[in-house]
């Protein structure tokens, strides 16, 4: 037992025992497989729900869909819309229709020509009920796609034909003139039919996998890794440079930087917000802080008081919100303050902007102050009502800004409500509790649409509840409407009425934050936030991996 | 002994069973749905993916038809990793939260006995404060903290460790999982036997072993060691299911495939199938080690094992 007496050779021997058996030596640790290969390690934010095209649903999914397909159409790095699978498209006089040139070098992981009966199956795919889609009512307006989702109509009546080999046409139900964007989005990619089995279920395993994108799937761990590795067959092969992508799924931001420096990331998918101000001293130009597509915004519930009926009310919360502070002092990544629900830098469109949006928050307030008495509250009387939000640090910090803005200008006692995000949205669709709410919208395409068919009334993604005839009217004067001039200025008077009437409180615009390390050439920040691995390459001399 | 097991393994049945209904009444009665997201989906295409999962249905008939399907060994389908089915997931995923868990596991019981066997017997020397106050240290300051402020120092400063999982290859992206799971078990395990060491210590039969002329040695070794590990013992079953399945904060820091993360998740995400499969796993798993714990006490205590 004397053995045991001395403690501390005890101790040290156990130390060193337990680490020998864990520590290999580095090299060992690397027989490496990528060797002489040019290896790209990027951050995905969460598991992609499914590398199936037409069952992928978050921002995530559509990553790694846009390496693994390609669609008709895609986007450059700095986010030009640019032929993709097809070559070149015309649309009919009517609008009504549009017809596709195929790409004839176009070629399947398994070496098939890609044709234009792959696009019909993957369009009939992604209506078809039996799928499932998430992304089943993009196409809404294509010809009879919404009976074949209530199941009235067979997928196969879709209105979408092969013309032949390499042409591929579309009819569609009204004029959409977004729709080539649409088709960018991984759910309308086409679909290898010796890829499915007897059920029409994609096989979507390692290696087995057929992709018509620049990279092919080489290996999956859920919820850790997505391994691609780069496509022969693809058309543009020649002119790929990263060999092997590895898509590493982080859901921890402080782990996601921590990663970074130690350089085991090229690219981060976000920056903490806590680091934010560490990062941006110590990386400087590689950090990339962009306009994004979307938009964070309180939406009323106008079925209930105290918000129902009271435009001068909802009109003074939202001018009390000192938006310039918030985005400064309270967020503070370059986000930009929101007077409009379309987001700047839209295509072919030019938010309108609040009535107030140009006068100093001063003003705003001492007219939010008039408002609030003519609706009929003031400081014997004041507002109550409580502000939900999902749980999350940032979300938490701008409600108690917001908070104490609202009680300082206008005396109102606003409860601040948190909770986790299934029960806050049950919360909003039941519009029985619910009185002001926090959520957002991010962009599916760079089209105004997008944006202002949120609060359009009937439409399932309306939470406040908006019902306006002009609104709708004017809406569907764009949707029906091919002079793309005139459509705008139906937009964009759309969203002057629906500004005008505050169904919500926009609050911010996002902007996309990204790590990219001095390695990487060919990155493009652009406002969709999209970034093909086959546009990008790394820097001679560091392909090796870090 | 053969009885025995089959008797603990037949009245298990039930309580699987019981946790089986409670888990699908709870799962089912937290607000919010499995789709649900900030872009409602529109009605018609809900409606189609709820009759794709059979969501569609009365509850009590889904509950027999999930029923029907754990029976035959199938969790269903899972609603948020749409490529899996929960029997892959667990299937996948758990080898390594196994290797990791186990590994951890054997890490904390060498070093743990060792320094509680150490401060047992300097009970009076700087060994013990020392140990005492490291385990103090072991157990207050959480995974969350330690983790990162490891990856921090012999990941990104150093760069002696891979940060992540998924960095690399080989078995270097063990360590620091390894240790982060560990530490807070050797603690605890150098607690509890250096307590449990010093209460045999000085009871009766050890008192007539010295008075026999046996020495400290051989007493410790002979006669104190093996009652004295049946609290370290007892403390292994719980302490296995927490680690192979409640290591979701190292599972989110390091990005480690393992099963624990579907705990939080699935809920999260209210995948029903997923927690139930999960909560299944769990409750067997719990059942089993409890059993084998019960098994091993037999095999040290004569006492017990007469009694059965």
């Amino acid at each position: 037992m004397s053995f045991f007496r001395r403690p501390l050779v005890l101790f040290s021997l156990l130390v060193v025992v337990a680490l020998a058996f864990f520590f290999f030596p580095r090299e060992g640790d690397r027989p490496d497989p990528f060797d002489g290969l040019v290896v790209l390690d990027r951050a995905l934010s969460s598991e992609p729900e499914s590398l199936d095209p037409q069952l992928a649903r978050t921002t995530q999914a559509a990553d790694v869909l846009r390496d693994l397909g390609e669609g008709l159409a895609g986007y450059s790095p700095t986010g030009e819309l640019v032929p993709a699978g097809a070559i070149s498209w015309t649309s009919a006089e009517d609008a009504l229709s549009y017809r596709f040139e195929l790409r004839r070098e176009a070629r399947w992981s398994n070496g098939d020509p890609v044709t234009a009966s792959d696009y019909v199956l993957g369009l009939q795919r992604l209506v078809d009920p039996a799928t499932a889609a998430f992304y089943a009512g993009q196409l809404g307006s294509v010809l009879n796609a919404e009976p074949i989702l209530r199941g009235e109509m067979a997928p196969q009546s879709l209105g979408v034909e092969a013309i032949d080999d390499y042409t591929l046409e579309i009819r569609l139900e009204r004029p959409t003139p977004y729709l080539v964007a649409l088709l960018t989005h991984p759910s309308t990619f086409p679909v290898n039919a010796s890829g499915l089995n007897e059920r029409g279920e994609m096989n979507v395993n390692a290696g087995e996998l057929i992709s018509n994108g620049a990279y092919v799937l080489e290996e999956r761990t859920t919820n850790t890794l997505v391994q691609l590795r780069r496509n022969e067959q693809y058309w543009n092969n020649q002119n790929t440079a990263i060999d092997v992508v590895r898509h590493h799924v982080i859901t921890e931001e402080m782990a996601e930087l921590n990663r970074f420096r130690a350089g085991e990331l090229h690219i981060t998918s976000n920056v903490p917000p806590e680091s934010f101000a560490q990062v941006k001293e110590e990386y400087g130009d590689q950090l990339h802080v962009y306009p994004y597509l979307g938009v964070y915004y309180y939406g009323f519930n106008l079925t209930k008081p105290p918000f129902k009926d009271n435009l001068p009310l909802r009109q003074a919360l939202s001018m009390a919100l000192d938006r310039e502070t918030l985005v400064e002092k309270i967020i503070g990544r370059g986000e930009v303050p929101a007077y409009s629900f379309v987001p700047p830098g839209i295509d072919n469109y030019e938010p309108p902007q609040f009535s107030y949006a140009n006068l100093t928050q001063a003003e705003r307030n001492s007219i939010a102050r008039s408002l609030y008495a003519q609706a009929g509250y003031g400081d014997d009387n004041p507002l109550r009502f409580e502000l939900r939000y999902n749980t999350s640090d940032t979300h938490q910090r701008i409600a108690l800004a917001a908070q104490s803005m609202w009680k300082d200008v206008l005396g109102a006692e606003v409860t601040l409500v948190n909770e986790e995000v299934r029960v806050m949205l049950q919360n909003i669709r039941d519009a029985e509790i619910t009185q002001l709410f926090k959520s957002s919208w991010i962009g599916d395409f760079n089209d105004a649409q997008n944006f202002l068919g949120v609060v359009e009334p009937g439409a399932p993604s309306n939470m406040p509840g908006y019902e306006n005839e002009e609104y709708l009217e004017l809406l569907r004067n764009a949707a029906s409407n091919m002079d793309l001039e005139r459509r705008r200025l139906f937009l964009e008077e759309a969203e002057r009425v629906m500004l005008a009437d505050h169904p919500v409180i926009p609050v911010y615009f996002f902007v996309s934050k990204h790590l990219v390390s001095n390695d990487v050439v060919g990155w493009g920040d652009n406002l969709l936030d999209y970034h093909y691995s086959q546009h990008l390459s790394l820097k001679p001399g560091e392909q090796a991996r870090p | 002994m053969l009885r025995y097991t089959l008797r603990r393994l037949l009245g298990a049945i039930p309580t699987v069973l019981l946790v089986i209904v409670l888990a699908f009444i709870m799962v089912r009665a937290a607000p919010g749905g499995p789709f649900d997201a900030e872009r409602a989906l529109s009605p018609d295409v809900e409606a189609n993916i709820a009759r794709y999962y059979n969501l569609d249905e009365s509850l009590p008939r889904q509950f027999f038809r999930y029923l029907g399907g754990v029976l035959q060994g199938d969790l269903g389908p899972s609603y948020r990793y749409r490529d899996t089915t929960v029997s892959e997931l667990i299937a996948d995923h758990l080898p390594v939260s196994m290797m990791i868990g186990g590994m951890a596991m054997l890490l904390a019981i060498i070093v743990g006995v060792a320094l509680g066997i150490m401060a047992a017997l300097n009970r009076t020397a700087i060994t013990d404060r020392v140990v005492m106050g490291f385990a103090m240290l072991g157990i207050s300051v959480p995974v969350f903290v330690l983790a990162p402020v490891f990856m921090l120092f012999l990941s990104v400063k150093l760069q002696w460790l891979p940060a992540g999982w998924s960095s690399t290859p080989g078995p270097s992206k063990y360590v620091l999982p390894v240790i982060s799971l560990a530490l807070p078990q050797i603690a605890y395990i150098a607690r509890l036997s250096r307590a449990s060491l010093i209460d045999v210590l000085s009871s009766d039969f050890i008192r007539t072993a010295r008075a026999q002329g046996l020495s400290q040695g051989s007493i410790v070794r002979y006669h104190a060691l093996k009652p004295a590990m049946l609290p370290v013992l007892s403390y292994m079953g719980p302490a296995i299911a927490v680690i192979l399945t409640g290591s979701v904060v190292i599972e989110e820091i390091f990005g480690i495939p393992g099963v624990g993360q579907f705990f939080v998740r699935g809920a999260l995400n209210r995948d029903y199938t997923l927690v139930l499969g999960i909560v299944i796993f769990y409750a067997v798993l719990i059942v089993l080690l409890n059993l084998i714990v019960d098994l091993l006490y037999g095999l040290i205590d004569p006492r017990i094992r007469a009694r059965r």
